[in-house]
């Protein structure tokens, strides 16, 4: 599915990414834990292309498909999701209006039918049921003055609709209550299948208990450090992140 | 001075230009070296206007003339009023609306030219005790026009007034309109959209004279220009000795799509009361590129995310005008230009 080969990468000049290799099937979920710093945001950056993230050596594809030589858009038609650290506000735009916009774009771009109004509407409503996200909430702009937990939560809601096949999850965890954790993990959990892959970017271990890995990898100095097991998390959780960090410099 | 009196007399030295200080970004002086001919007579099919079906009753000013409105008092209408200019001669048009006490009053009013004409049309606009009306401007001039709208308004005590000014720009285009606010509960929103490409100018200028106690108004303006053209803003409030508990808030915010396009703004406040409650804001700059990379991240390619975030912006304008048919004609004309 996804593979990442010796990736270099730049942010205003300073080289974030340092030969960065990472291989993940389809079905499986991997976990990058590394401390502040390390390049974890700047990877799912250059994976989803942003402006600013410059590749300046490797490749990344999925299924084969050269992901680096795509627009952001192109990317996402093709199913690669992130789910933001920090979801953008996006005043005068209804939630809904903005799935419907992203997904008929999405659909478009695969040479797809748009959705009709009927479908979409009974997709939203099925899906925000499941994660506790009050309908009409969905009819205001999107995450303008929504709580942190909101903000996640209509990210996986965007993510369970748009059904994409590798899921980028950077710091999911990040100002949830342990309810809202448990619902997004569940939501998260509902969409893991053999077609999907997924990276799961955190700085602690916690979120990893709802969401158990298949691998979990050490992002430290711009690559990966080493590479384990679920177990590994909970290593990282006791003795902290300091050797790698330091072997590392 | 005026660019009305300039055309009656066939005189250039009468054109208003920068040695005003509220033409200083339209300069009319500076740009028209002769005036053209006065305008011809037009006979021939004129078309739809963009509110004909919002309205029976409908009036067209043709190359200059003269338009009354009355709605007596207690009454309601609904008018669509078309301002064309045809050819690119010069002339001048008066518009006189009056309502009586507690009449209402739709006017859903066009600027339409098809090319380089230079006029003017001057509006009074005056309203009893009581009486509402809602004003949507929907400028839409070639692009070679010089075309200027000027409306002096006079409030009652209790009247309701609300305006929505929505232009795409000319060669030289200016939307003016000066508020006599009395105060006594009478109520004012004076909003502006203007989305300009190419090389178009609009200027929007608003004067508002509080002079009673217990006036409101409120006040949204915002713009989007590309390419070389420019955006003129100047939104004046004057609170007069006495005006108190005065409620005035204005907003200007525009976005510059591209390098060699511009904004001038100017919001003035000028208070002479004590007890008011003012603010204004005013804000100009480019689209958000997060905003921008998040809703590219969810699929939508550039173009189809820059209209997106262009239209939201807009229309938080679009969405306070009351009445919803003139509010559907503004918000699919605004997303035509913003998806072009």
């Amino acid at each position: 599915m996804l593979t990442v080969k010796n990736l270099h990468a730049t942010v205003g000049g300073k080289e974030i990414l340092k030969g960065l290799s990472l291989d993940i099937p389809a079905g499986e979920v991997h976990a990058i834990m590394g401390p502040n710093g390390a390049g974890k945001s700047t990877l799912s950056y250059v994976l989803t292309g942003r402006d600013g993230y410059e590749v300046t050596k490797g490749s990344a594809t999925l299924d084969g498909e050269d992901l680096l030589a795509l627009a952001p858009d192109e990317r996402a038609a093709r199913g690669v999701f992130l789910s933001f650290q920090y979801p953008l506000e996006i005043p005068g735009v209804p939630a809904l209006t903005f799935i419907r916009t992203a997904m008929n774009a999405q659909r478009k771009a695969r040479g797809e039918a748009e959705i009709t109004a009927p479908e979409f509407l009974k997709l939203a409503r099925q899906k925000a049921g499941e994660l506790k996200i009050d309908f009409d909430m969905l009819k205001r702009a999107l995450n303008v003055g929504f709580s942190g937990g909101e903000k996640k939560r209509m990210e996986i809601l965007q993510m369970a609709m748009l059904s994409p096949r590798f899921l980028i999850l950077d710091e999911t965890d990040s100002g949830l209550d342990i309810d809202a954790l448990r619902i997004v993990a569940d939501g998260v959990n509902a969409l893991r299948s053999p077609e999907r892959g997924m990276l799961v970017i955190t700085h602690y271990q916690r979120l990893l208990d709802y969401i158990t890995p298949d691998r979990v990898h050490v992002l430290a100095g711009g690559r990966i450090a080493a590479s384990g097991g679920p177990e590994l998390a909970h290593e990282l959780e006791r003795q902290g992140y300091e050797r790698y960090e330091k072997a590392a410099a | 001075m005026s660019l009305a009196s300039a055309i009656r007399d066939r005189d250039v030295a009468e054109l208003p230009g920068k040695r005003l200080e509220d033409w200083r970004w339209t300069d009319l002086r500076g740009l028209i070296r002769v005036l053209p001919e006065p305008s011809e007579a037009f006979a021939g099919d004129v078309g739809e206007g963009p509110f004909d079906a919002l309205a029976e009753d409908r009036r067209v000013l043709i190359n200059g003339g003269v338009q009354q409105i009355e709605v007596q008092a207690g009454g309601k209408a609904a008018v669509a009023l078309r301002i064309l200019s045809r050819g690119a001669g010069s002339h001048a048009a008066k518009v006189a609306i009056t309502l009586g006490a507690n009449a209402r009053l739709r006017l859903l009013e066009s600027y339409e030219s098809d090319g380089g004409s230079v006029s003017q049309t001057t509006l009074t606009i005056t309203l009893a005790a009581g009486a509402a009306i809602e004003r949507v401007v929907l400028a839409q001039d070639h692009e070679d026009a010089v075309s200027v709208s000027q409306a002096d308004v006079l409030l009652s005590p209790k009247a309701e007034y609300g305006q929505t000014v929505v232009s795409s720009g000319a060669r030289r285009q200016r939307l003016e309109t000066r508020v006599m606010h009395p105060g006594g509960h009478a109520t004012l929103r004076l909003d502006g959209v203007y989305l300009l490409d190419g090389k178009r100018h609009a200027d929007q200028t608003t004067v508002v004279t509080h002079e009673g106690v217990d006036g409101t108004t409120a006040q949204l303006t915002k713009g989007v220009v590309r390419d070389q053209a420019r955006g003129v803003f100047q939104g004046r409030i004057v609170v007069a000795e006495g005006a108190d508990r005065t409620d005035a808030r204005m907003g200007h915010h525009a976005l510059i799509l591209s390098d060699r396009a511009e904004v001038d703004a100017k919001p003035e406040l000028e208070i002479y009361a004590d007890d008011v409650a003012c603010a204004h804001g005013n804000t100009v700059g480019a689209l958000d590129e997060d905003a921008l990379f998040y809703a590219r991240q969810r699929g939508m390619p550039e173009g189809v995310a820059r209209a997106m975030l262009t239209e939201a912006f807009i229309g938080e304008v679009v969405d306070r005008i009351w009445f919803e048919g003139a509010r559907d004609v503004v918000r699919a004309w605004a997303a035509e230009r913003l998806r072009a």
